[in-house]
């Protein structure tokens, strides 16, 4: 049997996820820390008779996979900050169309250029409402390349089953750093197919009308179905309305698709969180040095565990309030100046009880800054 | 067929002013694609935001109406992604030589067999009458009350220094020109670009007093001539129209698909 063990770097397990779920077009333009998503496939993407497209800019990148995911595609495109900031007026009409689509951000310093090289989680809140007005949003992110690679699959997955764009928020550690995969077989991980209708050609399809379970059927553009797309609020048909009550069902359905079932979408690992007094919430990159330093403070006999949250958006609130009830403290290790630390503030019944550990200077936390942190905080002094 | 069978009827009345030309641009899109005997299932028509931009929704093709000048952004989507279906992008002056300008030198250089018909009356329509790239220096706009100072685009040296190589333009007045012109450029394997100068009387003929609808349409007839006539040697004033260049040349998603070949090898 051909070996399924890889040692390889994130951006690559984002590949392989990728490739696993059915990627058949992706369209990009060069960013660190994201670019070896490009580079590896190009390459790859040609013998599974996929598409690879450089564009000219981050916009035209998302333009140009929510284009082919109307011709049926699975798509996916990769960036960072500056260019996920080009992104969101594209994204924001994936949602409002509800167009299956993946946008992976690897974050890095910011705002603006910031530190190009240098690892952050600053793009949380942009991930949630960079584009304009009223929408939900699906965001999934992880700590080591395994992780990566069965988010990456679940991304394509949630795009599918919701129509909509889903964003893959990992950072410049997870990215480049390497470790050993393990391939899954074909058919070990679920891969959700489009949901195309059944209606015959000729009898009328409403591409925006609603099943009973929330999922829209597709069809392909260049099938038997000719409808319109569009930006703009719109009826079952696709067309344009200003009718009070279409744009209020329309927003309404939009939120509730995702937000209604926050808990379905939930992704989340515990580590030694039973019996323990204290606990952490981290995600990506800082989940590693927080699971470190519960690891050593558990070797010391204390009550400390580790909740790593791998869904971001929706965000997970009966879980978060659920796994604090009881702790004598809550820290929320980031590193950004406190975007999920602020809305665990907003789930738990208190608030006061919350702290954050976090680094935004480009240094990766590590487990000895958190453990830094937590001691300050019990007044047991650095 | 006859014209009304590829509108969607339902959802008429259309949003355009009485006498802007975009309709007659329309019309004759739809003849062209009749002539050609093209199936509607195999027709996209993709636009952004503006006057011109509300057309797909009114074509019984598939439609897709995006974001302001973005059109052949998520038009190079739909046909690398099902590079068998026709492509055409109706646009607007402002949503393709402003802010859709970048994408427009792009799919031209690719050489993508884009079909863009930029309808161009000189003027921001949808928001109110606002000089655009495409607007004569000194033409008045809501923004240029004493006439504007910038230069306009020639779209046609554009797009053919981008690397289009099918380039033409026309006018709402030269119907039976405009339908050849059109099914020609959609036939054509690569990038086409087909400016077609359309009236706006509501914004841009009232702003310069330029008349009623017919007035400008008939300027059209009266400012314009043929490609290397004898009337432009005499009048050097006058826009040219008709077919400035037509050349084959490698278009990208046949090299997309031989590189697919080649890779698989």
């Amino acid at each position: 049997m051909k070996s399924n063990v890889k040692f390889i770097q994130g951006n690559e397990a984002i590949v392989e996820g990728a490739l696993y779920a059915g990627l058949q077009f992706y369209a990009g333009y060069p960013i660190t820390p994201s670019t070896e998503v490009a580079e590896i496939l190009s390459e790859r993407l040609p013998k599974v008779d996929g598409t690879f497209v450089q564009m000219e800019d981050e916009i035209s990148s998302m333009c140009a996979i929510i284009g082919a995911s109307l011709t049926g595609l699975k798509v996916m495109t990769a960036t960072s900050g500056p260019g996920f900031s080009l992104m969101q007026e594209a994204i924001g009409f994936a949602v409002m169309a509800e167009v299956p689509s993946v946008v992976v951000d690897v974050q890095r310093g910011g705002p603006s250029t910031g530190l190009p090289t240098a690892v952050a989680q600053g793009d949380v809140m942009q991930a949630r409402w960079g584009a304009h007005g009223d929408h939900s949003i699906i965001a999934l992110t992880a700590s080591n390349l395994k992780d990566v690679f069965q988010m990456t699959v679940e991304a394509f997955n949630l795009a599918e089953t919701f129509r909509t764009p889903v964003v893959l928020l990992f950072d410049e550690v997870v990215a480049h750093m390497r470790e050993k995969v393990v391939i899954p077989q074909p058919d070990e991980f679920e891969v959700v197919e489009r949901l195309r209708t059944s209606v015959p050609g000729g009898t009328d399809y409403h591409p925006y009308l609603a099943r009973e379970d929330g999922r829209l059927p597709m069809s392909d553009f260049g099938g038997v179905h000719r409808y319109n797309v569009t930006g703009l609020v719109h009826d079952m048909w696709g067309f344009p309305s200003t009718d009070p009550k279409i744009a209020y069902d329309l927003l309404h359905h939009l939120v509730d698709k995702l937000e209604n079932r926050a808990d379905n979408i939930a992704r989340y690992k515990e580590y030694f969180t039973e019996d323990a007094d204290i606990l952490l919430i981290s995600y990506g990159c800082s989940a590693r040095s927080a699971l470190q330093m519960v690891e050593d403070r558990r070797q010391r006999g204390g009550k400390v565990g580790l909740l790593e949250l791998q869904s971001l958006w929706p965000f997970p609130r009966e879980t978060v309030r659920a796994k604090c009830e009881g702790r004598s403290h809550v820290l929320v290790v980031e590193m950004n100046m406190g975007q999920i630390c602020q809305e665990v503030k907003k789930v738990v019944s208190i608030p006061e009880k919350v702290y954050l550990a976090n680094r935004f200077d480009g240094v990766f936390i590590s487990h000895t800054d958190i453990l830094q942190i937590l001691n300050l905080i019990l007044g047991k002094g650095v | 067929m006859k014209a009304k069978d590829y509108l969607r009827q339902r959802f008429f009345p259309q949003i355009w002013c009485p006498g802007c030309g975009h309709g007659i641009i329309m019309g004759n899109m739809i003849r062209a694609i009749d002539q050609l005997g093209l199936d509607k299932n195999e027709v996209v028509v993709v636009s952004g935001i503006g006057c011109s931009s509300r057309m797909p929704g009114y074509v019984d093709f598939h439609s897709l109406h995006t974001l302001h000048g973005r059109a052949l952004a998520f038009a190079m989507g739909v046909k690398m992604g099902r590079p068998e279906l026709t492509v055409i992008v109706p646009m607007g002056d402002g949503d393709a030589a402003a802010i859709g300008g970048n994408h427009l030198i792009h799919a031209a250089r690719r050489n993508i067999d884009l079909t863009a018909i930029i309808m161009n009356n000189s003027i921001y329509g949808m928001t109110g009458g606002q000089f655009s790239p495409m607007t004569p220096f000194g033409g008045r706009g809501t923004t240029a009350p004493t006439g504007t100072i910038d230069h306009a685009f020639d779209i046609v040296e554009l797009a053919k220094g981008a690397g289009a190589s099918f380039v033409a333009r026309t006018t709402t007045y030269h119907v039976t020109e405009m339908i050849k012109i059109i099914a020609k450029a959609i036939s054509h394997k690569g990038f086409s670009m087909v400016e077609v100068m359309s009236q706006c009387p509501t914004y841009y003929g009232r702003k310069n007093k330029l008349g009623s609808a017919v007035d400008m349409m008939n300027s059209y007839k009266e400012g314009t001539t043929t490609i290397g006539s004898k009337k432009k040697t005499e009048h050097p004033e006058l826009i040219e129209r008709g077919i400035f260049l037509e050349e084959e040349r490698p278009e990208y998603s046949a090299s997309y698909s031989a590189l697919v070949k080649k890779s698989q090898v």
